[in-house]
C-alpha cells in the first residue's frame, strides 16, 4: 500500500515494474477481485469513455446552450491545416472538451476522477495513441496509472471542487493524465511523477467558479487547458526536466491552498467568473425566478 | 484512507455533470432508498453548501430523487427522475438551508409512507464517494477508513453478541462499534467498522439472524 507518491515511485522502482502494475496488484488486494476482472472492469471504463468522445466529437449541445459544439469546431479547424500548435495538442484539447460537452448535456461518461474533470485523461489518452499505437492493454494501464496518482491526491488532498477548487479537480486530472502520458511514451515512475508535479504546480490556486452553478463555464474549457498542461508537462519530463517542488509537497501545497480559499470560489458559483456581470446575467436568463 | 480502490479515482461511469453533485447524491438518494426498504411516497429533500446554491445547474435534485427512485450512477433515467418520480405518485418537495455544515455538499433526505419514516444525512465528498453522517438522528462516526456496514435490528438482548459471532466465525475483526436506539425495545443500529472486506455470504448469513431487519454496506 503506498500513501504518497514517493512510496509509489520508490514501489515501482524496487519492484522495476510500472506505476499501473503497482495500482494493479494493490486494486486485487484491496478487491478480492481477480486481475482478469479488474482489468475487464477499467476496460468498460475505457469503452465509456470513447463512446463520450465520439459522441462529443459528432456535436452536442447542453440543455442551456451554454455549450456544445466547440469540439467539432477545434477538429475542423485542424483540416484545414492552419493551426498553430501541433495536431496532437489540438486534439487532446478538442476530445477533452468533447467529453466535457456530453457531460455538460448530461450525457454518460467516466468520472476521471471527477465528473467535471472528466475530458483530461480520455482527451490525452487518445490523443498520444495516435502517434504511440498503445495496445488495448496499454491503454487500460494509462488508466490505472491516472488511478495511482489520483489516488494519492484523493487521500492526502482533494479531488473535490467545492473542498479544493478548480485546482483540485483539473489540477489533479491533468497530473494525473501528465504522469500517464509519461509511462506510456516509456518515460520512468520518478519522470512520470515529475510530470505530475510540474503540471499541479501550474494549475495551484485555481477556483471554481462555474457560471450559474452548471459544470459548464469554464469548466469545458479548463478541461481543453488541462490536457494541453498534461503534455507539456509530460513533454518536459521526458526531456530530463524536474520539479525542484517534490510532487508530494506540491499535493501538500494544493490542498493548504484549497483550505484557505474562500467558499465563494468553491463551487458555490459566487465569486469569480459566476460573479461577473455577463455570469448573473447568464445565471438569470437560464433560472429565472427560480434561481436563489 | 477515505478512498480505497482505483475505480474510485477512474469512475463511477455515470450520467453528468458532475460526480459530487450528481453521482455522489444520487449514491446518498440510493442509500436512503435502501434503508427505507421500499419506494416512499413522500420525499422532503434538505441541501446545504454548495449543494444548495448550484444544485439546479450541477442537477443535484433529479440525482437525489434518481437515487430515491433506486438508479445507479449511470442511469440515463436520471436527467427526468423528477417527472417520473411523479409519475409514480411520489410527492418531492426541496428546501434550500442556509445552515452552514461541516461539509460542502451536504443533503438531508426524509422520505415517508403511511406507516414509517426515516431521515439521513449524507455527505459527497468528491468523485462520487459519500459518506452517511446521520441517520434518524443518530450520528454515525464513521472514519470512511474501514469497511463498515450498518445493521438494523430489534432492540432485544444477545443480538449483539449473535452479530459479533457471525463475524468471529469468519475471522472479521471489529475495529470500531456504535449501537443506538430510539427507545428501549424499539428499533436499534449497530454499526460496526471491521478490518476486513464483508462478502456477501456474511451480509446474507447476519440479515438471516433473528431481529435483524436489514444490513447495508455503508462503506465498502
Amino acid at each position: 500500500m503506498f500513501r504518497n507518491v514517493a512510496e509509489l515511485v520508490e514501489l515501482a522502482e524496487s519492484k522495476n515494474v510500472k506505476i499501473a502494475e503497482i495500482m494493479i496488484l494493490q486494486e486485487m488486494e484491496f478487491s478480492g477481485l481477480s486481475r482478469e476482472q479488474i482489468i475487464e472492469k477499467m476496460d468498460r471504463n475505457l469503452t465509456v469513455m470513447e463512446q463520450a468522445v465520439e459522441r462529443g466529437l459528432k456535436g452536442v449541445q447542453s440543455v442551456t446552450g451554454l455549450t456544445g459544439g466547440d469540439a467539432v469546431l477545434l477538429q475542423n479547424y485542424m483540416k484545414t491545416g492552419k493551426a498553430l500548435a501541433g495536431n496532437l495538442l489540438l486534439d487532446a484539447v478538442s476530445k477533452a472538451v468533447a467529453t466535457n460537452e456530453v457531460n455538460a448535456a448530461m450525457g454518460m461518461i467516466c468520472a476521471t476522477p471527477t465528473a467535471g474533470s472528466a475530458g483530461v485523461v480520455p482527451g490525452t489518452l487518445f490523443a498520444v495513441k495516435e502517434k504511440l499505437n498503445p495496445t488495448r492493454a496499454e491503454m487500460i494501464e494509462f488508466l490505472f496509472t491516472s488511478a495511482a496518482f489520483g489516488f494519492v491526491v484523493a487521500n492526502n488532498a482533494s479531488i473535490s471542487g467545492a473542498a479544493g477548487g478548480c485546482q483540485a479537480e483539473v489540477g489533479s486530472a491533468s497530473g494525473m493524465a501528465a504522469a500517464a502520458i509519461v509511462e506510456l511514451a516509456g518515460g520512468t515512475p520518478s519522470q512520470a511523477a515529475e510530470a505530475m508535479a510540474i503540471t499541479l504546480k501550474n494549475m495551484l490556486g485555481l477556483v471554481c467558479d462555474p457560471v450559474a452553478g452548471l459544470v459548464e463555464v469554464p469548466c469545458v474549457k479548463r478541461n481543453a487547458m488541462g490536457a494541453s498542461n498534461a503534455i507539456t508537462a509530460a513533454d518536459m519530463a521526458l526531456a530530463g526536466i524536474t520539479s525542484r517542488i517534490p510532487c508530494d509537497e506540491v499535493i501538500d501545497a494544493m490542498y493548504k491552498i484549497g483550505l484557505t480559499m474562500p467558499s465563494a470560489l468553491r463551487e458555490t458559483a459566487e465569486g469569480g467568473l459566476a460573479a461577473t456581470p455577463t455570469g448573473r446575467r447568464l445565471a438569470k436568463e437560464i433560472f429565472g425566478s427560480y434561481k436563489q | 484512507m477515505k478512498y480505497r480502490s482505483a475505480f474510485d479515482i477512474i469512475g463511477p461511469v455515470m450520467v453528468g455533470p458532475s460526480s459530487s453533485h450528481t453521482a455522489g447524491a444520487a449514491r446518498i438518494g440510493r442509500v436512503a432508498r435502501t434503508l427505507f426498504g421500499k419506494q416512499p411516497n413522500k420525499a422532503i429533500i434538505s441541501l446545504y453548501g454548495s449543494f444548495a446554491k448550484t444544485y439546479r445547474g450541477h442537477g443535484t435534485d433529479v440525482a437525489v430523487v434518481g437515487g430515491i427512485l433506486d438508479f445507479d450512477t449511470d442511469d440515463e433515467r436520471i436527467p427526468s427522475s423528477l417527472t417520473i418520480a411523479r409519475e409514480a405518485g411520489m410527492e418531492v418537495t426541496f428546501t434550500i438551508e442556509d445552515t452552514v455544515m461541516d461539509h460542502p455538499n451536504t443533503v438531508k433526505i426524509r422520505l415517508f409512507d403511511e406507516d414509517k419514516e426515516l431521515e439521513l444525512v449524507g455527505i459527497s465528498i468528491g468523485g462520487g464517494t459519500i459518506e452517511i453522517t446521520e441517520l434518524n438522528t443518530f450520528k454515525l462516526k464513521l472514519s470512511g477508513e474501514n469497511p463498515a456496514i450498518l445493521v438494523v435490528h430489534n432492540d432485544v438482548f444477545g443480538i449483539i453478541s449473535s452479530v459479533s459471532t457471525v463475524l468471529a466465525n469468519h475471522e472479521i475483526n471489529i475495529g470500531h462499534m456504535e449501537v443506538s436506539r430510539k427507545e428501549k425495545g424499539q428499533m436499534a443500529l449497530m454499526v460496526i467498522e471491521v478490518d476486513q472486506k464483508i462478502k456477501l455470504e456474511i451480509m446474507k448469513e447476519l440479515e438471516e439472524l433473528e431481529n435483524v431487519s436489514q444490513v447495508i454496506k455503508m462503506v465498502d
